[in-house]
């Protein structure tokens, strides 16, 4: 009786996770096959990267993707120096208005970027930034929650490697890079690649900001690709969506326990 | 006298310590503190002001007390969208928990394939909402899309699913509910491995059923979790709006639009920065409630991860 409730948890489990996989098994199918086969779910059907080539013809896929790419490394090294250097701050030292000020850097983890788009906008564009890439990493440069984050990893970091350092003739910085920094990883890597997948994946903000090849990203550029009114081939949208989100994905099937992990000690702050 | 000297110079010392860590530590912060203020509290200042003055188009702008407050009060599309939002969080936030919650279970047994279902249920997660969206698109669309063409393979009608206003929300919450539910469900999954297996050796001793135990010993010690997960959800509720630019525009006549969407709308298509600023602070306010309920309560009571 035991096995047989298994099986048949184990059979529902897997038309579950059968079930959670169409949409992108769906959006493989159609890239990787000709446009007639777009519904058609033939297994001789043949497989062509025509589609993208396509896509990649008909948008500057490469522009795009470069300027994603100088999108995330920017926001996520400006993220970890600054929140380096705070989470630093907040846990080390004993400074007059220490809590008052913690407690404001609290407001962005409720209060985020995103929900504050008219008033930043402003900003922006008072900074005359409008419509580079600077300007759609600049909100996001100081996160409170990398800050909260590395001020618990700090905070953990036993007195005497600190007192051991110092008697060794470290300064601030040097007990910083020396011992906090190397004592962090984990906590880093689990910062870097929720920040990462945040900022790729990114949307509304970027479609304000931005209104240019120059300083587009992926996601935008590909709402602005498959918009209908460009009246372009289903499977063609497909490919370039697959394009978009190819890289991410790779890395998740990779590294799936830092992800997973990662995504974790985001959450749960 | 010469401990006196010695008290003066050493306490002079210490103040001059205190003084360099006070400098130390506001340099470091400096970098944050500023970008905080310039895209966080200034920001938040600011839509609060605006939200108390008239639109200036090119001229100055004036106070106009409760005005835009009094506007947005007899805006039926406010009061649409808001609507909208709240039956978006209905439905989306506790199907994803429901899911999530079997998800983890399934995933946390010695299951076959365990480490596949986990994969195949968080990939969603990591995806891109824009990209999600685009292939949903493509599911609702009458007639060709994919859900219309094996409706009609069953012998049923097409439909216009994100063209019905009975109907657009569903689509976009069932959509919601396939990116999110992976994404609580490890939160679960980390929580179910905290749970001893002494508990379950002792159930199983005393002859109690698999299901008996989940209701009254597993689903109590989740309970944290599942708040968590609530107050998450709810939040993401209010800030998922990307799918919309590209599924339905808050169309058909504003049946799928929620706030956020709203705002963008009416600030940066009907460029009325003013109204725009008051309908963020009624966001703000709702999101700051939310955040303040987690808090004050949560935090306090319901905390042992």
């Amino acid at each position: 009786m035991r096995q047989k409730d298994h099986s048949v948890e184990t059979i529902a489990a897997w038309a579950l996770a059968l079930l959670w996989l169409l949409p992108l098994a769906y959006s493989l199918w159609s890239a990787f096959h000709p446009s007639e086969y777009a519904t058609r779910f033939d297994l001789t059907a043949p497989l062509t990267l025509d589609n993208f080539v396509r896509a990649w013809n008909q948008a500057p896929f490469a522009r795009y993707y470069l300027n994603t790419l100088m999108l995330v490394t920017m926001v996520l090294a400006c993220q970890l120096v600054i929140a380096t250097l705070a989470a630093y701050a907040f846990a080390r030292f004993k400074f007059f208005g220490r809590d008052v000020l913690f407690a404001l850097v609290l407001v962005q983890l409720m209060i985020m970027p995103d929900v504050l788009i008219v008033e930043n906008y402003r900003v922006i564009s008072g900074l005359n930034l409008l419509d580079t890439i600077p300007a759609i990493g600049l909100p996001y440069f100081a996160s409170a929650f990398g800050i909260f984050l590395l001020r618990q990893t700090f905070k953990g970091v036993p007195n005497e490697l600190v007192e051991a350092a110092r008697v060794e003739g470290a300064s601030s910085f040097g007990v910083l890079w020396r011992v906090f920094v190397p004592l962090g990883k984990t906590t880093y890597i689990a910062f870097g690649l929720v920040s990462v997948s945040y900022h790729w994946n990114n949307f509304l903000w970027p479609l304000i900001v931005t209104n240019s090849v120059e300083s587009r990203p992926l996601t935008v550029g590909l709402a602005v690709f498959g918009a209908p009114e460009t009246g372009v081939d289903w499977s063609v949208i497909t490919a370039a969506t697959v394009m978009t989100m190819a890289p991410l994905l790779l890395a998740f099937l990779l590294f799936q326990k830092q992800f997973v992990q990662s995504f974790m000690r985001a959450g749960i702050r | 006298m010469v401990s006196a000297v010695m008290s003066a110079v050493e306490s002079k010392a210490i103040r001059r310590r205190n003084w360099q860590t006070n400098i130390n530590a506001w340099l470091l912060l400096l970098p944050a503190v500023v970008l905080l203020a310039a895209f966080t509290h200034y920001p938040i200042l600011s839509t609060i002001y605006h939200s108390f003055h008239s639109l200036s188009r090119g001229g100055t702008s004036e106070f106009v007390g409760l005005e835009n407050y009094t506007f947005m009060l007899e805006d039926d599309v406010f009061w649409q969208v808001l609507r909208n939002n709240i039956i978006f969080a209905l439905a989306t936030v506790p199907t994803s928990i429901g899911l999530a919650l079997l998800m983890a279970v399934w995933v946390d047994k010695k299951m076959a394939g365990r480490s596949f279902l986990r994969l195949a249920f968080f990939t969603p997660t990591v995806l891109p909402m824009i990209a999600v969206a685009n292939i949903w698109l493509f599911f609702y669309t009458p007639g060709y899309g994919l859900l219309d063409q094996f409706l009609k393979s069953l012998g049923f009608s097409g439909h216009n699913w994100l063209g019905d206003p009975s109907t657009v929300m569903s689509c976009l919450a069932v959509m919601v509910v396939w990116k999110e539910a992976g994404f609580f469900m490890i939160f679960y999954l980390a929580a179910l491995q905290t749970i001893p297996p002494e508990l379950k050796e002792a159930a199983q001793v005393e002859g109690a059923s698999r299901w008996y135990f989940f209701r009254r010993v597993t689903l109590p010690l989740l309970m944290p979790t599942t708040l968590f997960i609530s107050i998450n959800a709810l939040i993401n509720s209010f800030k998922l709006v990307d799918q919309l630019v590209i599924m339905t525009k808050g169309g058909p006549n504003n049946a799928s639009s929620l706030l956020l969407y709203y705002i963008y709308e009416v600030a940066f298509t009907f460029q009325d920065t003013a109204f725009a600023a008051t309908l963020t602070v009624t966001l703000i306010a709702i999101l700051a409630g939310v955040a303040l309920t987690k808090f004050v309560y949560l935090d306090r009571r319901i905390h042992y991860q």
